[in-house]
């Protein structure tokens, strides 16, 4: 055993985002406000550790000590990660100006609870999870609180902070368990000797409480309580991060986890499963009809969509796999460009965040609606935008497990979530605004917003693009 | 199976004696000459009883946190030096990479002036 | 030099997007007319570059598939498999229609140039122009039946826009009250009555991805030589498409809308719905002409179709007095036509009468534009008259293209209709009863052409003194005299044996309808003696049609007169068109709103679905109002919450 510059290369994304992180510090150490600087910089090491997810788009290997595993599927994910860190970065600028808070402490959050997610979908063991989710978790507290002064953002984060603990306690209780029963936290070990850890019941104990863990963090139900408060209160830009990558990150670990080695498909654990996705996907469905706040709606909406991601989970078939990958792709530019839009839409104290606010915005900006009635499609589920085909392939994963009725249940309640998704596009099409909508598109949230769009329709129209990259993984 | 423990229940008990004595003893040899503001609970003169929802300042919690920060270094350390030899060059890069790390946060801490009082 | 097929089709694309997204803020009508004309030229001049290549090829190594990207592929291996790739394929077929699309497409283009002149929309025509040539590109060049529908349904989506062009115009819809409807009605019910010929075309591509796995021409053609005739899946699918093309043809019973498409600015009549558009069912089959092989009976339903629509569609012809309603007339009777001959098997005597009736009808469309032109918007031909003295150029062209359609020697009709006429005499799968109507129609046809060029061009000034006629702009009157050299020699390209020709065009389309022939067992027939007896007839019918039109409408306009008088059941079911669109209106519009407005919508819809709906948001906010009362703000609530779900987790997973 030992490191070689291999490890270094084959994890250069990690690397690269990690450096980037660490110069900001010193950055931030060195000149007092200048987050401008910040924002470049961030901006630049996340596309370089694209670049470098890119290149190293191939085959998988054991890297650190057995620790951490690089190759297609981490660097699919990274990719997952890196656009949605862009997309907030490129959204926050101008959304942190207007709020008077913008400093460069931020960036270096984002950066480091990047780092934490690229660990997560990268690892090889129960400890590199654990330090992942750690790492992406308490960067996430600390930016939910980011507006030190506003007394929505310190609730936002100290629920988040006190239940966010509460999980990781039953997560490491979890490990331990396994740890205690296989005797080892290495994934591709405890993979081997399934078969006989699987009928012990302190290893299955340790499985369900690291399925609850991951479920608090994807935010399904009953572990989501925490999500409307925490979105809300949260300052919009982090919520977009938070629903985007926190739960791109959890269900790149699920998936790794549940799919990949302990592969219980059929059994009484994607059963289980399976009642998560459809409680997720009835209640948040339901819920989000009745509510009047934009931040909340979504927060809803996201408890849902992590419901239909996890009907992938529960198939577990190969179409399951591609279906949760792809969903991811397409909920991560359509939940951060939905937001990004809130956040443009949003005025200093919580102001403009109804959903009454959105009333006649054709009328005033109609570039702003037109891209967010294409997030509203895209999330309702209409094609030709790529929320369509995550729906497709996770309902059609549903069926061929034999899980017709889940596949029903998320159909229904797609149609359910179809109501108040497309009434925000008819309050902005066809009811006339109060003519104060107070949104500044500003260049850098309108890059973000846009490409958005643009991959959302791309991706729509030929789902094959990604599906093809998926297909590499497995 | 359980003999192994032997040992250690021996500790516990022998531990268990040590310190009860201890004080036994020094109740008896000592001299006692209380005051009131010896027989308060903290010498320092803080009143323990009081309301629980006091506003501590901020700098308590930078200083604990960040010693808590910087003692964890020691943790990992330790070992390290301890194998140093078989480690190798690999382990002292390793540990120089770490204590770089940690070093970044230190300045970040030093020029924000988290480690002034005032 | 086949791979440069992909560019035929994104350049009408490309010059959409520009004149799309900038065409409002160009302000010289003569750089939007040269982008959008510009673009369908450069488009043909690449299809002409492809068709000469191919000549110098052997015929069997004609057919090039060029493929583009694939577009939806997933499950690659297992049962739920799907895979489409656009890709082009350019054949015999393909190319033909590639290059009327273009060649015909581009002269309609500079001749909107003219005609367009001053419209507030000139930009948004030409982009909507521009689309249409892609789509309907994308019809004849698909490789796949799925891209060929994505056309079928883009030109349907263009042929709206552009119907209701003018769309706060007053227009006569048919089965709407005289003076309540707009062109936007017209638009609407071509719209619609398409949309049922669409479901007959996806019901058909499904049963072939059903049948055959696949949805590329390629493989399902294959299959298909594989099985034998009289197949029962064939015989669906085929009806579909014939569904399908019905629509799109404008065959009976879906013609209803073409009459009323006229709504649209003339040169859209000219492009959409007399040389390409409408012409796609007449494509689709020949394309699918193995599939149809393989169904006897569904041949027999389309030669009878269009047998039918032929004759009925010419009737009507005779008494119209909108010029253009004529023409929209005599095209529904002429690919009426042309489903005649692909009913009898003679596939490339049907792409044959397509290609010159492109020829003659853009030309008479086109004409009758000229004319309105100068008219000052009238349509009536009864208003009209005497104007070949002002519209010289026109007035010749228009005779050019009324000689031909009426199919006189030797003109571009003259040699397709023919073909159509002794197919359907001589082949198995013809009848003397089908010769014996086409050739009626033949007559009818000579006779309404010659009565409207007769009551427009000849004879006295019907017209008030404030119309002054005018000549058309070059742009206009250029177009007229290229389309009219076409319909004159445009037969030669299918001059038959019986004429010492050697058919060039059923040579060229030989290996494209190989398998179909092969499977029918059609046999190349010498030259017959009983040809040469028919055609004598046919032509002396048409002459026929042609002097009484000229003896009734110069000399004796009171044998109209007292024709109308004595036979006015007769005349009035003409003049209503049979009466099919109040037929239709009574049958199916009126019941189906009916139905709709008291069972769906007050029974159902009110009752049913409200009623769910309602209950449904009671529940809903009873369900809310409950989570509510959980969803407290407080962290110890969710925790609770939480602990709640471990417990039943771990019951699960330990109890279960």
């Amino acid at each position: 055993m030992s490191l070689n510059i291999a490890d270094f290369v084959s994890s250069s994304p990690l690397m690269a985002v990690t450096a980037t992180a660490l110069l900001l510090i010193l950055v931030e150490a060195s000149r007092k406000g200048r987050p401008g600087l910040s924002f470049t910089l961030s901006m630049a090491g996340l596309f370089a550790a694209s670049v470098f997810a890119v290149v190293n788009y191939s085959d998988e290997q054991i890297v650190f000590f057995g620790m951490l595993r690089q190759g297609w599927y981490a660097n699919f994910l990274n990719l997952v990660f890196l656009s949605a860190a862009m997309l907030t970065v490129l959204v926050s600028k101008p959304y942190l100006e207007r709020q008077g808070a913008h400093r460069g402490e931020y960036y270096i959050l984002i950066l480091f609870a990047t780092i934490g997610m690229m660990f997560m979908a990268g690892a090889n063991d129960l400890i590199v999870v654990f330090l992942g989710i750690e790492l992406m978790s308490l960067c996430l507290y600390v930016l939910a609180g980011f507006f030190r002064t506003k007394d929505t953002s310190n609730e936002s984060a100290l629920k988040y902070f006190l239940l966010g603990a509460f999980a990781t306690g039953f997560l490491l209780y979890g490990i331990t368990l396994i740890y205690g029963t296989a005797g080892t936290t290495n994934l591709e070990a405890i993979s081997k000797n399934l078969p006989t850890l699987s009928s012990q019941w302190m290893f299955m104990v340790g499985v369900g409480l690291l399925l609850t863990a991951f479920a608090f963090k994807v935010a399904a139900v009953p572990f989501h309580m925490w999500a409307p408060d925490v979105y809300e209160g949260a300052p919009t830009t982090v919520t977009a991060f938070m629903s985007t990558g926190a739960k791109a990150a959890a269900f790149a670990t699920f998936v790794l986890l549940f799919h990949q080695v302990f592969q219980f498909t059929g059994s009484k654990v994607n059963d289980l499963i399976a009642y998560i996705a459809a409680a997720s996907m009835v209640l948040g469905n339901v819920i989000a009809i009745a509510q009047a706040n934009i931040k909340r709606m979504l927060a809803y909406s996201s408890i849902a969509h992590a419901g239909y991601m996890l009907s992938g989970i529960a198939a577990g078939n190969s179409e399951g796999q591609t279906g949760i990958l792809f969903y991811l792709v397409a909920y991560t530019l359509m939940n951060v460009g939905a937001f990004g839009i809130v956040g443009l839409m949003e005025k200093v104290d919580d102001q403009n965040l109804q959903l009454d606010d959105y009333t006649g915005l054709s009328q005033q900006r109609p570039f702003l609606a037109a891209l967010m009635a294409i997030f509203m499609f895209s999330l309702a589920g209409v094609p030709p935008f790529a929320g369509f085909f995550g729906k497709y392939y996770v309902f059609l994963s549903a069926v061929k497990a034999d899980m017709t009725w889940l596949a029903v249940v998320g159909v229904m309640t797609s149609l359910v979530s179809a109501y108040y998704y497309l009434r925000i596009v008819v309050l902005m099409y066809f009811r006339d605004g109060k003519g104060d909508v107070a949104a500044q598109p500003a260049i850098p949230a309108l890059v973000a917003v846009t490409s958005s769009a643009i991959l959302l329709l791309q991706f729509g129209i030929f789902p094959s693009f990604i599906v093809n990259a998926v297909q590499k993984l497995f | 199976m359980i003999e192994q423990y032997y040992p250690i229940f021996v500790m516990i008990a022998g531990g268990v004696v040590f310190g009860v004595l201890m004080g036994k003893v020094n109740e008896f040899l000592g001299p006692s000459r209380p005051t009131e503001e010896k027989s308060s609970t903290y010498e320092s003169g803080m009143e323990p009883i009081k309301t629980a929802r006091e506003r501590f300042s901020i700098k308590f919690y930078m200083v604990a946190m960040l010693f808590i920060i910087f003692d964890i270094e020691v943790v990992f350390l330790y070992p390290w030096a301890v194998s140093y030899k078989q480690l190798g060059i690999q382990g002292f890069v390793t540990m120089f990479v770490f204590i770089a790390v940690l070093l970044v946060g230190y300045i970040y801490v030093w020029r924000k002036g988290a480690l002034e009082w005032d | 030099m086949t791979s440069f097929a992909p560019y035929i089709v994104f350049l009408p694309f490309i010059g959409f997007l520009v004149l799309g997204l900038f065409g409002s803020r160009i302000k010289s009508e003569k750089l939007i007319g040269i982008i959008g004309s510009g673009v369908v030229g450069v488009s043909f001049a690449i299809a002409m570059a492809i068709f000469v290549q191919m000549v110098g090829e052997e015929p069997h190594a004609r057919k090039h598939v060029v493929e583009l990207f694939t577009w939806i592929s997933a499950f690659t291996g297992t049962a739920s498999s799907i895979h489409v790739v656009v890709a082009y394929q350019v054949d015999q077929l393909s190319i033909l229609m590639t290059l009327i699309v273009t060649g015909v497409g581009f002269l309609i283009h500079v001749y909107s140039i003219g005609y367009m002149h001053g419209d507030a929309g000139f930009w948004r025509f030409f982009a909507y122009l521009n689309l249409f040539i892609f789509a309907m590109l994308n019809l004849v060049l698909a490789d796949n039946f799925l891209l060929m529908f994505l056309g079928w349904e883009g030109v349907g989506l263009c042929s709206y826009l552009l119907i209701g062009f003018w769309y706060d115009r007053k227009f006569d819809v048919g089965g709407y009250a005289a003076g309540t409807a707009t062109t936007n009605d017209a638009a609407r019910k071509a719209f619609i009555v398409n949309r049922i010929g669409d479901f007959g075309f996806i019901l058909a591509m499904l049963l072939i991805f059903h049948t055959f796995g696949s949805l590329r021409f390629d493989s399902v053609f294959n299959g298909a030589e594989l099985m034998s005739i009289g197949n029962q899946a064939a015989f669906w699918i085929t009806l579909l498409l014939f569904v399908g093309a019905t629509g799109k043809s404008a065959q009976i019973p879906l013609f209803v809308w073409l009459p009323d498409a006229m709504a649209g600015p003339t040169p859209v009549s000219a492009l959409i719905h007399a040389a390409t558009m409408v012409t796609a069912g007449v494509y689709m089959v020949a394309r699918c002409s193995i599939l149809f092989a393989l169904a006897p009976t569904t041949l027999q339903v389309v030669a009878i179709i269009g047998a039918l629509t032929a004759i009925v569609a010419a009737s009507i012809g005779l008494v119209q007095n909108d010029i253009k309603k004529i023409l929209a007339y005599s095209t529904v009777s002429q690919l009426g036509y042309m489903f005649l001959a692909l009913g009898v098997a003679a596939f490339s005597a049907g792409i044959f009468h397509l290609t010159t009736h492109a020829f003659f009808k853009a030309l008479l469309f086109l004409g009758s534009g000229a004319v309105i032109h100068a008219m000052h918007d009238e349509q009536d031909i009864q208003k009209m008259g005497g104007l070949k003295k002002y519209l010289p150029t026109t007035y010749k062209t228009f005779l050019i293209g009324a000689i031909a359609i009426a199919g006189i020697f030797p003109f571009a009709g003259f040699f397709s209709k023919d073909e159509i006429l002794w197919k359907a005499f001589s082949s198995e799968h013809g009848s003397v009863v089908m010769w014996a109507i086409g050739v009626i129609g033949a007559g009818l046809t000579a006779f309404y052409m010659f009565r409207l060029v007769i009551l427009t061009f000849e004879g006295t000034f019907r017209f008030g003194e404030e119309v002054h006629p005018h000549e058309a702009p070059k742009t206009m009157t250029v177009p007229l005299i290229i389309l009219a050299f076409l319909s004159l020699v445009g037969g030669f390209i299918g001059v038959p044996k019986s004429f010492f020709g050697n058919n060039m065009i059923e040579h060229w389309l030989a290996p494209v309808f190989e398998p179909a022939s092969t499977k029918l067992l059609l046999i190349e027939e010498g030259v017959h003696a009983t040809e040469y007896v028919l055609m004598a007839l046919s032509l002396g019918i048409a002459a026929a049609g042609i002097y009484g039109a000229w003896k009734v409408y110069t000399k004796r306009p009171d044998i109209a007169e007292s024709l109308r008088n004595k036979y006015t059941k007769v005349y009035s079911l003409l003049l209503n068109k049979y009466f099919v669109d109040e037929v239709y209106d009574k049958t199916v519009v009126g019941p189906t709103v009916k139905l709709s407005e008291k069972l769906l919508w007050k029974g159902f819809d009110v009752a049913v679905i409200d009623g769910a709906l309602n209950g449904m948001a009671s529940l809903v906010s009873v369900t809310a109002l409950w989570f509510r009362k959980i969803q407290t703000g407080i962290a110890q609530t969710y925790a609770v919450v939480f602990v709640g779900g471990i417990v039943f987790v771990l019951a699960w997973l330990i109890l279960k």
